[in-house]
């Protein structure tokens, strides 16, 4: 992964002084409450419902071991033992003392880690496909792309103050989006033309939140070195004519929809005829020289399904399930990428605790070359494991109860903070997720239901993209009492669909018997080899809905 | 006199606001630098480009330069408003003027401006700044030095971070 140079330390060692002077000036009174926000959002801390939350950022989700035991120790020194994976990848603590705030930050940059625009209307963490650089599909590695866009991004000082937040996601694989790259402000997918040239397909105007929208394709092949002054025409165009008046229509999504995606690109075409061929141009010699800062980690040739693995699988079907589901095809023979379930029952999906964080950096030291992935599923990942050690890392995954097979399950919940933390929320979400978990203990049902997503967000600000899970669950708040909307459909894929609603919404002690009631008329309806998303697609919601206010009739 | 930060010092600022130009136009006196907003600009501008005193051209978050480039020639100083702090168009206009339309008069920004912008704020061409009033200068210009590293080219460094690497 992409070592800091002598600048990128310098620069982060300077911002946590910078901040530290503002946290100053803030408790001396030199700063309004207000003032401090606009500056404190922009590094990753909110005032929550008990104490603050900050937000560390993990570009495009790469971490390394000693990254990893540095946010342990942050967890265990200024927090309550644990942390958090967000749905954009990143960790979250959720009791910091506002005043150790900057010794924090002192921590992570002694790491190369930092919490620069986590938060605020400015340009976010990129976001990619998790399993970048080893997925078997893959046109080539985006990471070399994120890590330029990061540099790009960070302190831009034209787009520190923009209507809104905004976000990149990145995805290079042919088979399958992995992450959600048409519900975020610009979805990039690296592709190949028919000439064996790499670029973009530049998606604008997706999001979630009170307004699901995918997002528009406004360029068919943006080659790579027009990257830069492609995404600075966009900012631009959305800086100044972004909704101001109201943060509900301030996304791009919203201006993107107004103006219709075809004004929108022919104003981004017009804005960037000025900034192309100027600085911003990228050279080959700069995209081969970030390539070079993500070297391929040193593989051994290696045989595909060893002797170890298959005996392994045929004497354990407890291992050999896990395997199916929490491991994936890697691009190295011999090698496998392995996920690691964050939810098991009880636990708030995507919670690590100090000890948990520990031990993913000695496994990552001993079986995947030092490196972590987190997904926006909430998940990690060791990304090159040998096919010959999974037994191994298997015995260990479930001593720290990673190794709860459940990955693409329903199971596999996304959930926000909700309620139990959120000063947002409307509603829990933990309490649902772990409801339906209870209600789906039974693995045998679990897997014949098969592929599915399930996410749960506790306001409409769908921080676990209800919208676009198969199953969506979204608290309401209807006077004073908490509600669930249930929608069907979702799906974050390259075929991006937002979810539609069921009907009126449910009881929170309903929740779990309507998703079985869901679930179950899925089975019956369900033709051999059809995902719960296909059946939807096939059936429509006309029987879901009729079965499930059937019963409660 | 009031003061404004002009290329990193606190100066003495030469230029009076006229908030209702049409009223307070006729007791100013004829060699008082003067800054108007822009539709004034446009409606009156031979009378305005006559007078003794120089003209500058006060323009909102929603004003463009692209629709008057033509007049940049007669203008002697371009102020631009800051509504609130977290209100960014300010930055885009400013680039547009200098890297487009190269405009080379003092570009000053006003309104709600605050030390910790006044870095973004040159980078993208401002020359000055009018911080707001309950704010103390000297303190503020410490805040210009704050970050050394800049990745990005901008109006003041056209080369971005791998284009200055030894």
């Amino acid at each position: 992964m992409y070592a800091y140079k002598e600048y990128d330390q310098l620069l982060l060692n300077e911002r946590v002084e910078q901040f530290r002077d503002q946290t100053q000036r803030f408790f001396k009174g030199e700063l309004s409450e207000e003032e401090f926000l606009i500056l404190r959002l922009q590094n990753g801390l909110y005032v929550q419902r008990h104490a603050p939350l900050l937000r560390v950022a993990v570009p495009y989700g790469m971490l390394n071991s000693t990254q990893v035991r540095k946010l342990a120790h942050i967890a265990k020194t200024y927090d309550k033992g644990y942390a958090h994976i967000s749905t954009r990848q990143n960790v979250q603590f959720n009791w910091p003392k506002m005043a150790d705030v900057p010794d924090i930050l002192a921590e992570l940059a002694s790491v190369q880690m930092h919490a620069v625009q986590t938060s605020g209307n400015c340009i976010r963490n990129t976001t990619i496909d998790q399993f970048a650089g080893v997925a078997v599909n893959e046109v080539a590695d985006p990471r070399p792309y994120c890590e330029i866009i990061r540099q790009w991004s960070t302190f831009h000082p034209e787009f520190a103050f923009l209507p809104r937040k905004f976000k990149i996601a990145v995805s290079a694989a042919t088979d399958e989006d992995r992450a959600a790259i048409r519900f975020n402000d610009i979805g990039l997918r690296l592709v190949e033309n028919a000439a064996g040239e790499i670029g973009f397909n530049v998606f604008v105007g997706g999001g979630l939140g009170r307004t699901p929208i995918a997002g528009s394709l406004i360029n068919e092949f943006l080659p790579p070195k027009h990257l830069l002054s492609y995404l600075e025409a966009v900012l631009r165009v959305y800086n100044r004519y972004g909704r101001r008046d109201n943060k509900y229509k301030a996304r791009i999504k919203i201006l993107v929809k107004a103006l219709t995606p075809d004004v929108f690109r022919d104003k981004v075409a017009e804005e960037w005829k000025h900034l192309v061929n100027t600085a911003l141009d990228l050279p080959d010699a700069e995209v081969k020289q970030m390539q070079e800062c993500f070297p391929e980690p040193a593989y051994e040739a290696l045989e595909d399904n060893p002797a170890a693995l298959m005996s392994a699988k045929k004497d354990s079907s407890a291992f050999s399930i896990w395997y199916r589901q929490n491991t994936d095809n890697h691009k190295k023979s011999g090698y496998r990428i392995v996920t690691l379930s964050l939810k098991p029952i009880s636990v708030a999906p995507g919670d690590v605790t100090t000890d948990q964080l520990i031990a993913i950096a000695d496994m990552a030291d001993q079986y995947s070359f030092g490196e972590v992935r987190t997904t926006h599923n909430q998940n990690v990942v060791l990304a090159d494991v040998k096919q010959e050690l999974l037994y191994e890392l298997w015995e260990k995954l479930k001593s720290f109860d990673f190794a709860t097979a459940n990955i693409h399950t329903i199971n596999d919940i996304i959930c926000c903070p909700g309620g139990d933390f959120c000063a947002l929320a409307n509603a829990k979400s933990i309490p649902i997720a772990e409801q339906i978990q209870r209600k789906f203990d039974d693995y045998d049902y679990v897997y014949d239901i098969g592929e599915i997503s399930l996410n749960i967000s506790g306001c409409m600000n769908a921080c676990s993209h209800h919208h676009i899970g198969n199953i969506g669950v979204l608290g309401v708040d209807k006077k004073g009492k908490e509600f669930y909307q249930v929608s069907l459909g979702g799906d974050s894929g390259f075929d991006a669909a937002v979810g539609k609603i069921i009907g009126p919404s449910f009881k929170e002690e309903e929740v779990a018997n309507v998703i079985e009631t869901i679930i179950k008329f899925y089975i019956d309806q369900r033709i051999e080899g059809e995902t719960f998303l296909m059946t939807y697609q096939r059936i429509g919601m006309a029987p879901f809905k009729e079965k499930v206010y059937a019963k409660n009739n | 006199m009031p003061k404004i930060i002009k290329n990193r010092e606190i100066i003495d600022d030469q230029w009076t606001t006229l908030a209702e130009p049409e009223q307070e136009l006729e007791t100013t006196p004829e060699s008082t630098n003067i800054i108007v907003n822009l539709a004034y600009w446009l409606e009156n501008k031979e009378a305005l480009t006559a007078r003794k005193g120089k003209v500058g051209v006060l323009l909102l978050g929603s004003d463009e330069p692209e629709t008057f480039q033509e007049e940049l020639k007669h203008i002697d100083l371009i102020a631009v408003d800051f509504p609130k702090f977290g209100d960014g168009r300010g930055y885009s206009i400013s680039r547009i003027l200098r890297e487009r339309f190269n405009f080379t008069h003092e570009i000053r920004a006003v309104g709600d401006v605050l030390r910790d912008q006044l870095r973004f704020m040159e980078r993208c061409g401002f020359d000055a700044y009018a911080l707001r009033a309950d704010k103390d200068m000297n303190e503020a210009l410490a805040s210009f030095a704050s970050l050394s590293v800049e990745y990005q080219s901008d109006v003041l460094e056209k080369r971005p971070i791998y284009a200055r690497r030894p």
